[in-house]
């Protein structure tokens, strides 16, 4: 029974890829990666990781649909047809996959008792997590106490992601500086980029700024 | 705005209802499935919702994106402030044991903590996102 659902949710998984990359209009793309990303939390809750499942629903499926959708609002819905022809991407793809499926046959079989994963500190976990951490959930314990200082960086790391975003995306104050006839030039305020920097003002010195 | 009645008395029966499961996410992670990083992204959901539905005028009058951004770095601060509480209290970083008399509870309270940083967080940069992706126009290109 487990082995039917394994397999249709694999072959739903296969479909989902095959339509995103068949479609042409980005809002049924976007629909349609978050219908993968659904797919892929049924199948983490097969393998009994339901956090993992809990993270991949509220993440994949719900934030990034949505922010996906915000970036289509501002760059339109049709994708255009590419210029070149697909060998070259189809080539890459499939090398890269065959290495990859190459990879897991010298991995461990999935599910086997005695895989390196489960020899290591999992048995400590295990057993003695409801002594020392006194709490059922063992990912919880993992999560926040055996491994607090992994999950810090992991904190830090999104705090990170979102002074990145706010750098690139953020509309502050900055001047837009193009590159004209061998130097820099600030353009004035609400100019564009194709604008000719004729009202600019050239800066001294730098040419690499 | 106004003829999309069915939506907006939805989202307005919806959000308190997500914000609740968002917060029984958080406090049950310790017994089942959930934690900071999903409790998180749902709080920050319903608020995505709100401005979905209402307008972004009408979501960073809730929640401006300054006390975001705030959310953002508040939640790194707790984290790593609970590891100098406990280098403070003779322990090692992060080592809960010594945040009460018995270890156990130490560590109930070292993760309630760890874990209402990371809800802060996650929760701040995840509006954050939404607010700088939808708070952008169309260039006239």
């Amino acid at each position: 029974m487990t082995g039917f659902v394994d397999v249709a949710l694999l072959i739903l998984l296969a479909v989902t890829g095959v339509a995103i990359i068949r479609q042409r209009n980005l809002f049924a793309a976007v629909m349609l990666a978050g219908i993968y990303s659904l797919v892929s939390a049924g199948l983490f809750v097969v393998m009994d990781a339901v956090d993992v499942a809990f993270t991949e629903a509220a993440v994949g499926a719900g934030i990034s649909t949505v922010l996906m959708l915000g970036t289509l609002a501002l760059v339109g819905y049709k994708e255009h047809k590419p210029q070149h022809t697909p060998i070259l991407p189809m080539f890459v793809v499939l090398v890269t996959g065959g290495i990859l499926v190459y990879g897991t046959s010298e991995m461990p079989r999935y599910g086997e008792a005695d895989n390196p994963v489960h020899l290591h500190v999992a048995p400590h976990y295990l057993e003695e997590s409801e002594h020392e951490i006194h709490i059922p959930n063992v990912v919880t314990s993992v999560l926040a106490s055996y491994r607090g200082y992994d999950t810090m960086g992991e904190t830090a790391v999104i705090f990170a992601a979102m002074v990145g975003v706010l750098l690139l995306l953020s509309r502050g104050p900055l001047p837009l500086r193009v590159f004209h006839k061998g130097q820099w030039v600030t353009l004035p305020p609400g100019a564009r980029h194709e604008d000719p920097p004729r009202a600019g003002v050239p800066e001294e010195g730098d040419g690499d700024g | 705005m106004d003829d999309r009645v069915i939506l907006r008395i939805g989202a307005k029966i919806l959000i308190p209802f997500i914000l609740l499961f968002a917060l029984y996410v958080q406090f049950h992670g310790d017994y089942g499935p959930g934690g900071g990083f999903q409790a998180g992204v749902i709080f920050a959901a319903a608020f995505v919702l709100y401005a979905l539905v209402f307008g972004l005028g009408n979501a960073v009058k809730v929640l401006p994106p300054q006390a975001v951004y705030v959310c953002g770095a508040l939640g790194v601060m707790i984290y790593m402030g609970v590891g100098f509480v406990t280098m403070a209290l003779g322990g090692a970083f992060l080592d809960y044991n010594v945040l009460a008399p018995d270890p156990t509870h130490g560590q109930h309270y070292g993760i309630l903590a760890v874990e209402l940083g990371v809800l802060v967080t996650v929760f701040g940069v995840m509006v954050a996102l939404f607010y700088a992706f939808a708070g952008r126009r169309r260039l006239d290109l």
